[in-house]
């Protein structure tokens, strides 16, 4: 069972919080087929959320194919996303681990990297 | 869309001072709205004409299908908390309760001791003794007893410290969980209502400045950050609801239905407390009475 938070700063809607938390847990593996989600009762009662909420995150993750509501019963895990892409991620890291390396000695810091990081991360998805 | 409150050209004056006009509005039915805007927009005068307490000066009201407290009936379907949950100082908790069972034909006095029980308030308590998060939590309880199908709350929060509010919305989220309730509450502090509501009324004013579904609302709203561009015109398809420059940059919010396609901007996701401001303040940048940021 995995448990939610809220970032009420993030500027990410509720709703889409719950999703991506729940993405990322499948993603890392935290979540495996047949797992539970909690239910939105549980849900409701632990963060002071509205439940039409949980139910809108729950149901586009079913519309996905990621989970499935058993009436009555709960929602459970269908799917992973825990894929082969999995494998890259170790070599992807010490190759941007390297490259954080050469910027550090370029004389950037932490702050320009990282807005170095989101230009190029948002004009990359634009060609994409 | 089921609605289960409606306005039509809807105003109220006192005197020469208008405190609500022309408000034109649908709140739909099962949702959790929210009513936010600085204290005086009309907010309370709203609610006060919602649940027939005040009586419109123009324009009319529909509350569940009918005018507000029409008959005993109607009266029993509509459950209003006033600003500042009030209570009657010299009854018992467990006073109240008798009083509620007395004067509510659908009362729910099972489920009223369960929440009274599992919130720890002494049923012989004298209602003026609770603290002000106890009062919220009794007038919550007797608002819910009566089984409506409209609950209006008028800033139910707004006097709680921040673990007493989160409690009372706990509770009332809990109640929409369990079974068909609308909800209209009203706040001048909104990030308590980012999670709770999924549908927003902006009042500013005496008048509503923007309606409709959380989700809309975050999707189609933007800031747009870029190099200073003064006096710009926008897209037909994008709307300004707010702008301001420094000398270098232009920083914009805007109400768009599609993508934003011009480069030169920065597109940035608005929190739900920031899209509120942004109509607050205004396209001109005229400051409206300042919103609380308590969190």
């Amino acid at each position: 069972m995995i448990e939610f938070s809220l970032d009420g700063q993030s500027g990410v809607s509720p709703y889409l919080q719950v999703v991506q938390q729940v993405r990322q847990a499948l993603r890392l593996g935290l979540l495996r087929e047949g797992d539970q989600l909690p239910t939105v009762k549980e849900v409701v009662a632990a963060l002071a959320i509205n439940p039409n909420t949980v139910l809108k995150a729950y149901r586009e993750l079913e519309r996905d194919g990621l989970v499935a509501a058993r009436p009555g019963v709960g929602t459970f895990v269908t799917r992973t996303l825990a894929d082969a892409s999995l494998a890259a991620h170790e070599p992807l890291r010490r190759e941007l681990e390297r490259w954080l390396a050469k910027a550090r000695r370029a004389g950037l810091d932490d702050e320009s990297i990282r807005a170095l990081f989101a230009t190029a991360f948002r004009s990359g998805r634009e060609v994409a | 869309m089921t609605a289960v409150l409606v306005t039509r050209g809807l105003g109220k004056r006192y005197r020469r001072r208008w405190a609500l006009r022309d408000c034109t509005l649908q709140i739909p039915a099962g949702r959790v709205t929210g009513l936010v805007g600085p204290n005086g927009a009309g907010k309370s005068t709203l609610l006060g004409l919602a649940t027939g307490l005040l009586a419109p000066t123009s324009g009319d009201v529909e509350v569940c299908g009918a005018p507000p407290a029409r008959d005993a009936a109607h009266l029993a379907r509509v459950g209003f908390v006033a600003q500042d949950t009030p209570a009657y100082a010299g009854l018992t908790v467990a006073e109240h309760l008798r009083l509620g069972a007395r004067l509510n034909p659908g009362w729910d006095d099972e489920g009223a001791r369960r929440r009274l029980d599992r919130l720890g308030l002494d049923p012989g308590q004298r209602a003026g003794k609770l603290s002000g998060g106890q009062r919220a939590q009794l007038a919550l309880t007797l608002g819910l007893a009566k089984r409506p199908e409209l609950l209006i709350l008028d800033e139910p929060v707004a006097s709680l410290d921040p673990l007493a509010r989160r409690e009372f919305l706990q509770v009332l989220m809990e109640a929409v969980a369990e079974r068909e309730l609308s909800v209209v509450l009203s706040s001048h502090v909104v990030s308590d209502l980012e999670r709770v509501c999924d549908h927003l009324v902006v009042l500013v004013d005496s008048r509503v400045q923007v309606a409709g579904d959380v989700d809309d609302l975050r999707a189609t709203h933007h800031r747009l950050t870029g190099p200073r561009r003064p006096g710009l015109t926008l897209p037909s398809d994008q709307r300004l609801v707010h702008e301001s420059h420094t000398d270098r940059q232009s920083t914009l919010v805007v109400r768009a239905e599609g993508p934003i396609l011009d480069p030169a901007w920065v597109v940035g996701n608005l929190s739900l407390e920031d899209l509120v401001l942004a109509y607050m303040s205004g396209p001109a940048e005229r400051r409206a009475a300042p919103l609380e940021a308590v969190r």
